[in-house]
């Protein structure tokens, strides 16, 4: 087994707040290879963002307390100086924001952002950086790429733009590639090729990708392995399709229930998971998602390690034998819940 | 680009138009006013002041008299006033002129520099120590009315240590540039910093909130995340954003202040500048000198405005799209 490029270790990320501290993380660990795509997936507030910005430091607020370790390629960064976690964002790692619309600097055009990138860990003059960011916007898909790297942001569309970042995330060959929600903001045709683009990408230039996103289709699609989320833990991990075909979570469960199935027959509203999903600051002890699960029961009050057969873990107190039959149950009691409508919706 | 500058110039020219037809309207045709009586003098017989009207042609149409002044204003520029007998107005206007100018000018890049600086340090160093104490001299700044603080400039520099500390300071007044490069800023000196200290308080406010505002924006973070230095951040990115709304507020307290704005200043230190001018022009009601000033300050004010837009397009790609 290769040394893993990433590795992540009891990552906890706290916000020192009025009303006491806040945990965004708590105690988050994975590990990623190099090429990998790892899908994190989670509702809004489970901690999927802050954990990836924390290891980059780029949350400033001086009230935020990051600990655990993240060894990238051996090196620790969470200890490590600001300094040389600057040199190491946007050449070693490069992220790619959710809302493409804002994540430009307005006043400057697209070729100089990308050549920003690029000098700023590279000595390569103004002229070379420029040629760079022209045959960088080509492999993007960049129409007349010559013409437009002089265009300011707000002549992109939306989905230019977003393209224009991946450009700039790409420009100096980084081995991890975090896509904080990418096509979120982006309508679906253009979501799917962007994820297309990244997949590409992939291939080509080997960066292991972290794509964050609470779109279950996304990860679907691009992902490796996944990671659900929630109330900043991890509540499971695995290979996609044993995720897919096999999740073992109740909350997992709900996830993949609540995902409209094309082509099937439309006969119900769409399971919803019961609830809402828990503020960081009211986490409730032992399982965090007990309040919202059907098989709660006395253990729930003890939080459940994150284990499993092999490689697909998860964190859960349930028999493995019965989960199947649990799963099955509860689409059931999804169905039934969604009966009283059934007229309504046809 | 140019496209840009034209048509901005097109409608500059539209705005003095209009300015000069209702300032023509609100001396000339208030009713109520009669310039014949002013000229002639207090009980004048009806016979004088027909003579008078004729004189000044003040018997015409209204719009024939607004062609007449137009053209005495700017065609033969030979405007005289209505209290001094034979002074031309244009020329007071034009001696006025270079002293405003002078004065605003440079208080105005004074400010504009003082104001960045302390804004963009007190961004910079927001949560220590430096940023509560910068705002506070912004506020004290913003607090001392120019009259208070001129006579206390004067009292110190020009009496009280004007034996010792001051002795370099020369007395009141104000001397071309033409004639002694160093007289005239030694002259200007304290006005203009009596006149920046307002507007540097009011600026570094102004642009520190901006700045703050910037420093939360996307493309901050983004700019972080491809490894730039935190302070390539907050002067390439942040305080290039920032200046944008700073400019607007320069150009309309520019040309607020070269129109005539900065009258305090002037008669505080003595400077024979455009607001001493259309004070005095007030207090006698000397019709042709005030329509005089206020032309020349509308045609400040739309100036800086257009050159403001100017700029604005030149910081601002999207307005130059548009």
């Amino acid at each position: 087994m290769p040394e893993p490029l990433l590795e992540v270790e009891d990552l906890r990320v706290t916000f020192r707040s009025r009303g006491g501290a806040v945990p965004a993380v708590a105690g988050l660990s994975f590990t990623l290879h190099a090429g990998e795509v790892l899908g994190i997936v989670g509702e809004s507030g489970s901690g999927k963002s802050v954990s990836m910005m924390s290891l980059l430091g780029l949350i400033r607020n001086t009230n935020c307390l990051v600990e655990g370790t993240a060894r990238f390629q051996g090196r620790d960064l969470v200890s490590m100086r600001d300094g040389e976690l600057r040199a190491l964002r946007g050449k070693d790692v490069a992220m790619v924001f959710q809302d493409p619309m804002t994540s430009l600097t307005p006043v400057y055009t697209v070729g100089w952002h990308i050549a920003e990138q690029i000098r700023a860990h590279e000595p390569v003059s103004k002229a070379v950086a420029r040629r760079r960011a022209i045959t960088l916007l080509e492999e993007v898909g960049i129409p007349d790429p010559a013409r437009r790297v002089d265009d300011y942001p707000h002549q992109f569309s939306g989905g230019m733009r977003q393209r224009a970042v991946i450009a700039m995330a790409l420009a100096n060959n980084p081995t991890l590639l975090i896509a904080d929600e990418p096509t979120t903001a982006l309508d679906v045709t253009t979501q799917a090729q962007i994820l297309d683009l990244l997949q590409r990408l992939q291939r080509d230039h080997g960066s292991a990708i972290v794509m964050i996103t609470h779109d279950m289709g996304v990860v679907s699609q691009v992902a490796d392995r996944v990671l659900v989320m929630y109330a900043g833990r991890a509540v499971e991990e695995g290979p996609r399709a044993e995720v897919f075909r096999r999740p073992s979570h109740p909350y997992t469960w709900g996830l993949l229930g609540s995902v409209p199935r094309v082509g099937a027959e439309r006969q119900r509203r769409l399971p919803t998971i019961p609830g809402s999903p828990v503020s960081a600051d009211a986490v409730p002890p032992g399982c965090p998602f007990q309040p919202r699960c059907r098989y709660r029961h006395d253990r729930c009050a003890q939080r459940p390690p994150l284990e499993g057969p092999g490689d697909h873990v998860d964190a859960c107190w349930l028999p493995q034998d019965q989960r199947p039959e649990l799963r099955a149950r509860v689409d059931a009691v999804a169905v039934a819940a969604g009966d009283p409508e059934r007229g309504a919706v046809r | 680009m140019i496209g840009f500058a034209a048509r901005r110039a097109a409608s500059a020219v539209f705005v003095l138009f209009a300015i000069s037809v209702l300032v023509f309207l609100i001396f000339f045709a208030t009713p109520g006013v009669d310039p014949a009586a002013r000229i002639a003098g207090r009980n004048a017989s009806p016979e004088t002041l027909a003579q008078v009207r004729a004189q000044f042609g003040l018997d015409e149409p209204l719009p024939v008299r607004y062609a007449l002044m137009m053209k005495s204003l700017f065609w033969t520029q030979d405007l005289t006033s209505y209290v001094n007998r034979g002074t031309e107005v244009i020329p007071q206007v034009l001696q006025a002129v270079p002293v405003t100018l002078s004065l605003v000018l440079g208080a105005a890049v004074l400010w504009m520099v003082l104001g960045i600086v302390m804004g963009t340090l007190a961004a910079a160093w927001r949560g220590t120590a430096v940023d509560p104490v910068i705002v506070l001299l912004g506020v004290v700044g913003v607090s001392m009315p120019v009259y208070w603080l001129g006579e206390v400039v004067n009292l110190i520099t020009q009496s009280r240590l004007h034996d010792s500390v001051f002795s370099w300071v020369p007395p009141l007044g104000y001397v071309p540039i033409t004639e002694s490069v160093g007289q005239w800023a030694l002259h200007l000196l304290f006005p203009w910093l009596t006149l920046s200290v307002l507007y540097a308080g009011i600026y570094a406010r102004v642009l520190r909130a901006e700045l703050l505002g910037a420093m939360g924006e996307d493309y901050v973070r983004t700019a972080r995340a491809k490894g730039v230095s935190e302070r390539r951040i907050l002067v390439k990115h942040a305080l290039r954003c920032s200046l944008i709304p700073v400019v607007s507020l320069f150009g309309l307290d520019l040309g607020a202040l070269v129109g005539g704005a900065a009258l305090l200043t002037e008669v505080v230190f003595g400077l024979p500048g455009v607001g001493r001018l259309t004070f005095n022009a007030l207090q006698n009601v000397d019709l042709p000198v005030i329509m005089g000033c206020v032309m020349y300050a509308a045609f400040f004010v739309v100036l800086a405005n257009a050159l403001v837009d100017l700029v604005y397009a030149v910081l601002d790609p999207r307005v130059r799209h548009a």
